[in-house]
């Protein structure tokens, strides 16, 4: 599984991308930010407040329990930004 | 159309380019963003806008697409740029065109709404403190609320 990290997301943990492997039962977008969290240091740090993240699972905004898989590229963001 | 770019743009050759040729164009609407040097009390150095490639581009394309949906124009625009950017700087531009006023008003302001709470970017602003990622603005989604119905998430 691809992961991708953006602003201070990308800082906290950081890296900007990495390749990751979550077990099978990491099947949902809530159960792979626990196992991110789990793995403590920036991971831990970066997911603290859930509620203040953005996921996407292949380019599309993605619901906690929306579906992750091996071969989804997954993004976390902070509120976007922009204009 | 829509374009991410690193590179300034030129406001009136896109203007003229967007409307050229299409005589049912009796009225265009436009947004322009630009860097400004204070940010609450403090002076910005500059500002770097982050995007995600390929994820920004098409919820930017989706966003068009419900204007157009919604209003009957005859043209519409979005360029917003990336990487950094000094105080005076053009950000964003967003254009609608249409046979009348109130569709292109209307249009503009609804595509420069929603690309602010719907589309991926994010700011980091440099002052005399140091870096610091923006924070999103609630009264953003009050104003993308505006424009009741679904987002582009939801399809």
């Amino acid at each position: 599984m691809k992961l991708l990290y953006f602003a201070w997301l990308k800082t906290k943990i950081g890296t900007a991308e990495e390749e990751l492997s979550p077990p099978p039962e990491v099947d949902t977008v809530a159960a792979l930010l626990d196992w991110l969290a789990a793995r403590g240091g920036g991971h831990a740090e970066a997911l603290a407040d859930r509620n203040a993240l953005g996921v996407a699972v292949n380019l599309e905004y993605a619901r906690p329990e929306d579906p992750v898989g091996p071969d989804d590229e997954v993004a976390l963001f902070p509120p976007v930004t922009g204009g | 159309m829509i374009r991410v770019q690193r590179e300034d743009f030129d406001l009136g050759a896109e203007l003229v380019a967007l409307t050229a040729g299409n005589h049912k164009i009796g009225g265009l609407a436009v947004f322009v963003g630009l860097v400004r040097d204070v940010v609450g009390e403090e002076a910005l150095g500059a500002m770097t806008l982050e995007h995600y490639p390929g994820m920004t581009e098409k919820m930017l394309e989706r966003i068009e697409a419900e204007a157009n949906e919604r209003w009957p124009l005859e043209a519409s625009l979005i360029v917003h740029r990336t990487g950094r950017l000094e105080p005076g700087a053009q950000i964003v531009l967003v254009a609608a065109a249409s046979q009348h006023r109130q569709a292109a008003f209307e249009a503009c302001q609804f595509l420069i709404d929603w690309l602010k709470t719907k589309a991926p970017f994010w700011k980091l602003e440099e002052t005399a403190a140091g870096p610091r990622w923006v924070e999103a603005r609630s009264n953003d989604d009050q104003a993308a609320e505006r424009w009741t119905g679904r987002g582009p998430e939801a399809e």
